[in-house]
């Protein structure tokens, strides 16, 4: 039954073939100070999925990813199933913020930032004896474990992004946000972001929404994308079906859409070359 | 009291720490300050220098309602610190209900609340001309720091200690991003608001002592020159309250022999260390 619904809301083109965990985010709404921010926004995200949600700037994406950490007030539920669909549970949930709210001159290390999420003992203090290994072992994932007493506000853009992935990694959650920064990050450093996410993804088999602002790495990497506009998802499906739709189009301009469509075809093409 | 005053005799054998009220002060310096270097961190951390120098002016307001509660009832024998606490932690969380509702910028809401405290405890006390009698509130008095308000004063110290041991690391993740304190489970409002809870107990207790014009500068300056040298947590805030001790033991001795107010020559002393850490901070970059 689940799987059903699930394929209808999705417009036919979410395969709800995996028969595992899916996280479903159901009638969400957000309004803030009198403004409707969000509504009507439904998602059903399966383990293992890594959902893009692209749109025009102010549409609310990064405020979905709040709303559905609870830092936002909202309408409308979150469900998380488990493999055998029985029996829902709260799930947990990993966040990678877009960016800090220290500036750059706080003393405070990636040990610190770590030490202060895992344990209850004042950092300030002492630190505990155990921590540098876990530390150590949770920055390895993404490749991060030369960071580790270096301030945060002397990493460049990437190494930051690498170090919050980590920390969002450790606990393994069910749910990943992840919100990528609009700037600071050269595209190097972007791709090197985006592999290590996948190969996460399949490692852990993680369910994963991240909000981006790069549609061709969205367009490589990701299996489903969702267009938030006018305070909802308007489209959702896989790339090819998002990027052939005419207000995604008309939102990102139409030389984008068709050098994509036709990049798309070359890599069909060579696909039946080899 | 009488084990500090036979160990002070002991192990300072100095004419300055003859006086009963140097070693009351010493005693109060060694207890007030390090809490000042420990708050320091987070204050200079968050950006709420300006919010501590609100609490400070928003004691006078609470000094002339101590005032008139005494003249209405003087029986009852209100001290002015109680009705000083009272109005700090009101005014606090009406800062923090407001900043909440987003309408203008944080700095903005706290100006005008601090100003408006300010001005209204100076209309009371101004009444009839006899503000200069209140005028010690401005500048503090250190020297007139009594056994009593030492246990006060240890007893406060004892409680911070505590509470800041056990709420850091949460307020610590919610100052480097709220969301992602969220998602750890952290609920962010409670701690921010015991937070400015433990600041305005610690700036209204000790600014009988150190006085209104200067109490956010002994919050401030530890930190900020901490700030300048420190690599991580635990350095900050080893730095920060070794500079405070320093700074507030060594302005003590100083303010006895120059004849000046204690708390405005803590407060260079610190400057000082703030120099001393900014040069070193250049030289190493």
């Amino acid at each position: 039954m689940k799987h059903h619904n699930c394929a209808k809301d999705c417009q036919g083109s979410c395969g709800c073939e995996c028969g595992l965990c899916c996280t479903q985010i159901k009638n969400f709404g957000v309004i803030r100070g009198g403004n409707e921010i969000l509504r009507d926004v439904n998602l059903h995200i399966h383990c293992g999925d890594l959902t893009a949600i692209i749109g025009p700037n102010g549409a609310g994406k990064s405020t979905l990813l709040k709303a559905i950490l609870g830092d936002v007030p909202h309408t409308g539920e979150l469900l998380f199933l488990d493999a055998k669909n029985e029996g829902t549970i709260k799930p947990s949930v990993g966040y990678v913020p877009q960016k800090l709210d220290l500036d750059a001159s706080s003393p405070t290390s990636v040990l610190d930032l770590f030490a202060a999420a895992h344990t209850k003992r004042p950092i300030w203090f002492n630190y505990p004896k155990k921590i540098h290994e876990r530390v150590r072992e949770s920055l390895a994932r993404t490749q991060g474990e030369h960071l580790i007493n270096k301030r945060l506000g002397a990493l460049s853009g990437g190494e930051l992004q690498r170090v919050l992935l980590a920390l969002s990694l450790d606990p393994i959650p069910h749910l990943l946000l992840l919100d990528e920064p609009v700037s600071g990050i050269d595209q190097k450093g972007l791709e090197l972001f985006y592999k290590t996410v996948s190969i996460l993804r399949e490692n852990y088999d993680l369910s994963i929404i991240l909000v981006s602002h790069d549609l061709n790495l969205v367009a490589e990497y990701a299996n489903r994308v969702a267009f938030i506009n006018n305070k909802t998802i308007e489209c959702c499906g896989t790339p090819q079906e998002v990027f052939s739709n005419e207000k995604v189009i008309q939102t990102f301009g139409l030389d984008w859409s068709k050098r994509y469509l036709r990049d798309e075809k070359d890599r069909v093409a060579n696909a039946h070359m080899v | 009291m009488h084990i500090w005053y036979s160990l002070v005799d002991l192990l300072l054998p100095y004419e300055w720490a003859q006086h009963e009220f140097m070693k009351n002060a010493l005693l109060g310096v060694l207890l007030v300050t390090p809490i000042f270097g420990l708050l320091g961190t987070m204050i200079v951390n968050n950006k709420m220098a300006f919010f501590s120098d609100s609490l400070g002016h928003s004691a006078l307001t609470g000094i002339a309602i101590g005032v008139i509660v005494g003249k209405i009832f003087p029986l009852l024998g209100v001290q002015p610190i109680w009705s000083m606490l009272c109005f700090s932690v009101l005014i606090t969380i009406a800062i923090l209900i407001v900043k909440e509702a987003n309408t203008a910028s944080t700095d903005t809401i706290i100006g005008v609340f601090s100003s408006t405290a300010m001005a209204l405890g100076i209309v009371i006390l101004s009444r009839n001309g006899g503000f200069t009698k209140y005028s010690v509130y401005l500048i503090g008095d250190l020297l007139s720091i009594s056994s009593s308000d030492l246990l006060t004063l240890g007893i406060v110290v004892v409680v911070v200690i505590v509470l800041w041991a056990v709420i850091f690391n949460q307020l610590l993740l919610a100052s480097i991003n709220q969301s992602l304190a969220s998602s750890r489970g952290v609920n962010v409002r409670l701690y921010e608001y015991l937070f400015a809870m433990i600041m305005a107990v610690i700036v209204t207790i000790s600014i009988q002592w150190v006085g209104i014009l200067i109490i956010s500068s002994l919050l401030i300056l530890p930190a900020a020159s901490s700030r300048n040298i420190a690599k991580n947590m635990r350095q900050y805030h080893v730095y920060s309250v070794l500079i405070a001790l320093i700074s507030g033991v060594s302005g003590l001795i100083l303010s006895y022999f120059w004849g000046t107010a204690t708390g405005a020559t803590i407060v260079l002393i610190s400057a000082v260390f703030f120099a001393a850490t900014f040069m070193m901070k250049i030289r190493i970059s």
